[in-house]
């Protein structure tokens, strides 16, 4: 039997559930973009800083966090997320919802996040950073007013990109009770055999994919614009 | 090594050594056992080629590398003993600047001139006010809102001049700080830093590996090779008699010199008569074999009392540290013992090489004897040297005894 949507796309039933749906995917994409960004932030200056050579040069330290992110970032995050039950229940209370999501969402994206500033800030002229020292700058100095503005243009390239890994992330939520547009998509379109609500959550997250690039490439240029 | 001893020591080095870890247990020694004493006013020049330690070496004056022994006394602390953080205050007092600038691409030239201003937490309005004067100092007032990336080198340059000038510090150190421009650009930066040195009173600590920079406005040098300082002391002193072969190669690139043996043979093709060159000296030198005299202050004398038909052929004569140094050399024609007469007349007082006639040459070996241990020569004449002096290690040996 076959049921293209017989009784046509109810809307106003699916309405008010797509609005919470782009509401709870809003608050997982920027609940884990400002945390796991920030504490990425953290983990990738101490990455790069830790480095033979570096500020904060630690071979120990750089192993054991190298070796760390190498290990978390490969798991498929569908898996990570069921792998991380026990530590979600410890720590959040709970392993389903939208805040239980949040969670090993946050985990994943601080371990990327890490490796991408990281990998942005390894290009940035070490006589810059020499200049600043014999200035008599400390280190964390350094860190806050020279190393990362001199890489603030590709680093803001390197959030843009987190924004969309954080967005494919957060429509795997509805497996552990998240909600959100991947939820949506699924269980009312997919599930339901309606590709009009398929392709409404598909062009919703198109948008706001589109919107967050534009403006970090708009970001981005005006910088690099000084810079070059 | 000839140190004067007058000044106050601003920056002494005593027996440093840097080595760096290279894999497992081995280790370079990039700096070893230097011992210098840079005074208060000097502008010092440390010149020698890449990875003769030059750089290491200057590093260690600001504390951007440790040595692994040895002292390096700065304004009078021993800054080997300090922490990162007691460093501090110290590289406010000591200016660096860069061969590839270093300005902060992200900010402005205000705002790279303003940021050690910053660091040292000074008022906003001071701050700008310093920037100001700085500007206008270094002649880009009309820059200060422009990007690094939208200057030319010397402008980059003199705005990494600004930036260190800005905490008024003591000390200037300068790594390679004109290697990479153009030799007008070149001339105008050390005429700035010549200016930072006279009106400012900043001690200028200068590497380079070019021997013109050393010549334009150092007063004292140093020559680096393998980690040692070969040679050093006063400018005129070195380049008027230079020990080293790599100290003489530098200079052969900095002044003419005593023309090599091609191109006696090239000259003597077209003028047949004795060949001579004289070595120019306007005062006497302290060199290490004791006071070599002047040489060559009355030729023009002695040419029009012996009425010797003269022929300027090669040659030339530049100021070191404001003294005429140079080589001359001439074709000497006329009746043979008259030559002969105004020759030994002229070798009383000055160093030549007499190259004899076409018909009668003298070979070029033997010729350069008398002049190849009082000049800088040329290539030719530092590769004669080198035969006597093979090895590297035979010739820092002899330096350390002699210290």
């Amino acid at each position: 039997m076959v049921t293209l949507s017989a009784r046509g796309t109810n809307w106003e039933v699916l309405k008010p559930i797509l609005f919470q749906s782009i509401g709870q995917t809003l608050q997982m994409v920027l609940v884990t973009l400002v945390v796991g960004g920030f504490l990425g932030l953290i983990l990738g200056v101490v990455l790069y800083g830790t480095r033979p050579g570096n500020l904060l040069e630690n071979a120990v330290v750089y192993r054991i966090l190298d070796t760390l992110v190498n290990i978390i970032r490969p798991i498929p995050f569908i898996i990570f997320l069921a792998a991380m039950q026990p530590l979600t229940i410890a720590v959040v209370g709970t392993s389903i919802g939208t805040t239980a999501a949040m969670f090993p969402m946050i985990i994943m994206c601080t371990v990327a996040t890490s490796r991408l500033v990281e990998q942005n800030l390894v290009p940035v002229d070490a006589g810059i950073i020499e200049a600043a020292r014999a200035m008599g700058a400390s280190r964390l100095t350094i860190i806050r007013t020279v190393l990362i503005p001199e890489a603030l243009a590709p680093l803001i390239l390197a959030y843009a990109f987190l924004f969309i890994g954080v967005l494919d992330m957060s429509a795997m939520a509805g497996y552990i009770g998240g909600g959100g547009l991947g939820n949506f998509a699924i269980a009312y379109g997919y599930q339901k055999f309606d590709s009009v609500v398929t392709w409404t959550a598909v062009i919703i997250m198109i948008i706001l994919v589109q919107v967050v690039q534009g403006i970090a490439n708009a970001l981005a240029k005006r910088i690099l614009k000084r810079q070059r | 090594m000839s140190e004067s001893a007058d000044g106050e020591a601003i920056i002494e080095l005593d027996h440093v050594v840097k080595e760096f870890r290279k894999g497992r247990g081995s280790a370079v020694r990039a700096v070893d056992d230097v011992s210098l004493r840079i005074n208060r006013g000097d502008i010092f020049g440390i010149i020698g080629y890449s990875g003769a330690g030059k750089s290491t070496l200057v590093r260690m004056i600001n504390g951007l590398e440790r040595a692994t022994s040895g002292t390096v006394r700065v304004l009078g602390s021993d800054i080997t003993t300090l922490s990162e953080s007691k460093l501090r205050p110290v590289r406010q007092k000591i200016g660096m600047i860069f061969q590839q600038f270093n300005l902060f691409s992200t900010k402005t030239v205000a705002e790279n001139i303003a940021y050690p201003l910053q660091l040292d937490h000074w008022r906003k309005d001071y701050q700008q006010r310093r920037v100001q004067e700085l500007l206008d100092f270094v002649g880009l007032a009309a820059y200060a809102d422009s990007y690094p990336s939208q200057l030319s080198g010397g402008q980059k340059q003199r705005v990494g001049i600004a930036r260190a000038l800005a905490t008024n510090p003591d000390i200037l150190l300068a790594d390679e700080a004109t290697s990479a421009l153009d030799p007008d650009t070149t001339i105008e930066v050390l005429a700035l830093l010549k200016r930072v040195n006279e009106q400012l009173g900043i001690t200028i600590v200068l590497i380079t590996h070019q021997m013109n920079v050393v010549q334009q406005i150092a007063n004292r040098v140093a020559v680096m090779s393998a980690g040692t300082v070969v040679e050093g002391g006063d400018v005129y002193d070195v380049f008027a008699a230079p020990q080293q072969s790599v100290t003489r190669r530098f200079i052969a690139t900095a002044l003419p010199g005593v023309p090599d043996e091609a191109r006696i043979g090239a000259m003597r093709e077209q003028w047949p008569g004795r060949l001579v060159t004289v070595l120019i000296r306007q005062k006497e030198v302290q060199a290490q074999q004791g006071v070599i005299s002047a040489s060559g202050q009355d030729i023009s004398d002695l040419i029009a009392k012996h009425e010797v038909n003269s022929s300027l052929l090669f040659g030339g004569i530049d100021t070191v540290n404001g003294v005429a140094i140079g080589a001359i050399t001439y074709e000497f024609t006329g009746e043979e013992d008259l030559v002969q007469a105004f020759l030994n007349d002229l070798a009383r007082n000055s160093d030549i090489a007499d190259f004899g006639t076409a018909q009668d040459p003298v070979p070029y070996a033997q010729a350069i004897v008398p002049v190849s241990n009082n000049t800088y020569g040329d290539k030719q004449l530092s590769d004669v040297d080198e035969g006597a002096l093979t090895e590297a290690a035979e010739q820092q040996c002899e330096c350390q005894a002699e210290k």
